[in-house]
């Protein structure tokens, strides 16, 4: 079987830096996958690679077995390829209600419908409902999202994600900046994802790194470094040389 | 799942939708204009004046503004060539009257437009990459190359003459344009009218929903599944369509058409038309429209030489001001006459005021 996500010797040259540098990756199917690795080490590059947002300068991309890397962006999102973003990028002008609309819309392949009135298809309705109440949103779902407080914009940046019902979810630190009053709401909906979505999660935070993940990768300085089991990686003194221990001294 | 949720998310969607008593007004306003401002009654008083002229003049600049405001008030593409389609268009409904291919206006005024659009398709390729001033640039130098074109082909535009002896047969077969402009304000009218019920109707779909969010953040709009690209391409070839209806209203309510129809001025002051009006209300244009010519028809009266002067010096105002700040102004006039009201020593006024601010 097919990894559900997989990079050939990928590569991106930011004119004479190597940021992501011969990386090989592959994410099996239903995993919860962390790529974890010290600042600048060129994590959210491969998650942009990944999503299309950057062209790689060589290698492939490989989405359940079909080679996604001259696709662009919506293409990859229609084969089940979604994700959220460090710093959020939301639609600040629009309610959480259109937000989680749009992308339910574009789903169900009706976001071209310029006759008809938004609003009135009934199944898309009903599961904008659905997502926002799962991700406690409905209280505000008639307000600007740019006025809304920073834990539910952060809900909203994962809710938008889930909109497009992935079924390989690239999470790049989900729970940054989140008060520690509404952390506890980001991780038990990172935690609730389906058990048949694969998950690459990006995270600093190492207790939720090795409560989440079945499987981490370090990167560091734009490569693979060293890939296994959430135990085997904590015992590795190199890893904590380069990565635990740098954070430790921090 | 809650169904009380979900009514509420219709009702939300169909509210928005909803006709304001703005709007109505506005409309029935335009409709009463017709006969108001017609010439009619001028024994009752000089007010009754014939304007239908100008009038006209507002309908299809209005037209062309709404046109405009399709790509930058909804998805945030900035042109400074609009009057790229609305010339093409314009030479076509000329040409198409005056050689007799295709004499019944409303049909001439359709291919036009499809005209127009057909090299909004063609151009809107070159404004889907780059920034803002990218695309002032590209948008310049097509109307620029059009104009250029245009010049170089007297044998078929009539060059810097332009277009001479153009016959504009009745509309529909039945209404004959006249002289006093009647007929051409409710016709543009009603071609103004019906774009606009058009517009109205993309603007609240998921399609106009979809263009929103490509203005607000186009690169999350591709994540989510929108083909950004393809929302640009179909809304740039629509406005082109709605600036060349409007360029062919113009040569078939003059029966003429010149160079000028490519002119930068023409599209420089659609812009200021927009910003004078606001964008991404879809009424921005028409209001603006409204305002730019009556302006320019009043300071003209009065000082035939300086006019662009005054025109110049509200377009500063404005922009320095900001539309914001203005409604923030209304606003807070209002809150504090409802304040001044409420402190009154008068019981009965203190009484009478709040049902008065609730009508």
């Amino acid at each position: 079987m097919p990894a559900a996500l997989a990079t050939q010797s990928l590569e991106k040259h930011f004119g004479g830096i190597a940021a992501v540098n011969g990386v090989s990756l592959a994410i099996e199917k239903g995993a919860r996958h962390a790529l974890i690795g010290p600042n600048g080490a060129g994590k959210t590059t491969v998650i942009n690679l990944l999503t299309g947002v950057l062209r790689p300068s060589a290698g492939r991309i490989v989405l359940e077995g079909e080679d996604i890397t001259a696709l662009d962006s919506h293409h990859r999102v229609r084969r089940g390829l979604a994700r959220t973003f460090q710093i959020n990028q939301l639609f600040l002008d629009l309610t959480p209600l259109e937000t989680v609309g749009l992308a339910i819309s574009e789903r169900m392949g009706t976001g071209w419908q310029w006759w008809r009135l938004a609003g009135t298809k009934l199944e898309v309705t009903e599961e904008i409902v659905d997502i926002l109440s799962r991700f406690r949103l409905t209280d505000v779902m008639l307000e600007r999202t740019g006025n809304l407080p920073y834990g539910k914009q952060r809900l909203l940046e994962i809710a938008l994600a889930i909109a497009c019902r992935p079924r390989v979810l690239l999470l790049d630190e989900p729970a940054a900046g989140v008060p520690e009053a509404e952390r506890h709401d980001i991780l038990a909906t990172v935690a609730a994802l389906p058990s048949d979505v694969t998950v690459l999660l990006i995270e600093h935070d190492m207790d939720l790194v090795f409560s989440f993940a079945d499987r981490i990768s370090v990167l560091v300085n734009g490569s693979l470094f060293i890939e296994g089991a959430p135990d085997e990686v904590a015992r590795d003194p190199r890893v904590k040389a380069v990565y635990l221990g740098e954070s430790l001294n921090a | 799942m809650d169904p009380g949720s979900i009514k509420q998310v219709s009702h939300h969607f169909a509210n928005r939708a909803r006709w304001s008593a703005m709007e109505y007004a506005f409309w029935l306003a335009a409709l009463a204009s017709i006969f108001v401002c017609g010439g009619y009654w001028t024994e009752i008083s000089p007010l009754f004046a014939n304007r239908h002229l100008i009038l006209t003049e507002i309908a299809w600049l209005g037209l062309f503004a709404l046109s405009l405001d399709l790509i930058l008030g909804y998805a945030g593409i900035i042109s400074l060539g609009h009057a790229a389609f609305f010339g093409l268009a314009s030479y076509i409904a000329a040409l198409l009257a005056k050689h007799a291919i295709i004499t019944e206006p409303v049909l001439a005024l359709v291919v036009s437009g499809f005209a127009a659009a057909l090299l909004g398709f063609a151009t809107s390729f070159l404004v889907l990459r780059g920034s803002d001033l990218t695309r002032l640039m590209v948008t310049l130098g097509v109307t620029l190359i059009m104009r250029e074109i245009a010049n170089q082909i007297p044998e078929i535009t009539g060059g810097a003459d332009g277009l001479q002896g153009v016959v504009i047969a009745p509309i529909l077969g039945l209404f004959q344009f006249d002289i006093f402009g009647h007929v051409a304000y409710v016709y543009c009218l009603v071609v103004l009218f019906v774009l606009f019920l058009l517009a109205r109707r993309i603007i609240y779909s998921p399609f106009g929903l979809s263009l929103r969010a490509v203005k607000g953040n186009a690169l999350r709009s591709g994540l989510i599944g929108i083909s950004v690209n393809g929302r640009l391409i179909a809304v740039y070839t629509l406005a082109a369509f709605y600036a060349g209806i409007a360029g062919a209203l113009l040569a078939q309510t003059t029966a003429f058409a010149s160079l000028d129809v490519f002119s930068f001025e023409r599209s420089a002051d659609l812009l200021l038309v927009l910003i004078i009006g606001g964008t991404g209300y879809l009424y921005g244009g028409l209001i603006g429209a409204v305002i730019f010519k009556l302006m320019q028809d009043w300071i003209a009266n009065l000082t035939p030489q300086y006019w662009q002067f005054w025109i110049g010096l509200v377009l500063v105002l404005i922009v320095l001001v900001g539309r914001d700040r203005i409604g923030t102004a209304t606003a807070m006039i209002r809150t504090s006459v409802q304040r001044a009201v409420s402190r009154l020593p008068v019981p009965a006024l203190r009484v009478a005021a709040p049902p008065a601010e609730g009508r």
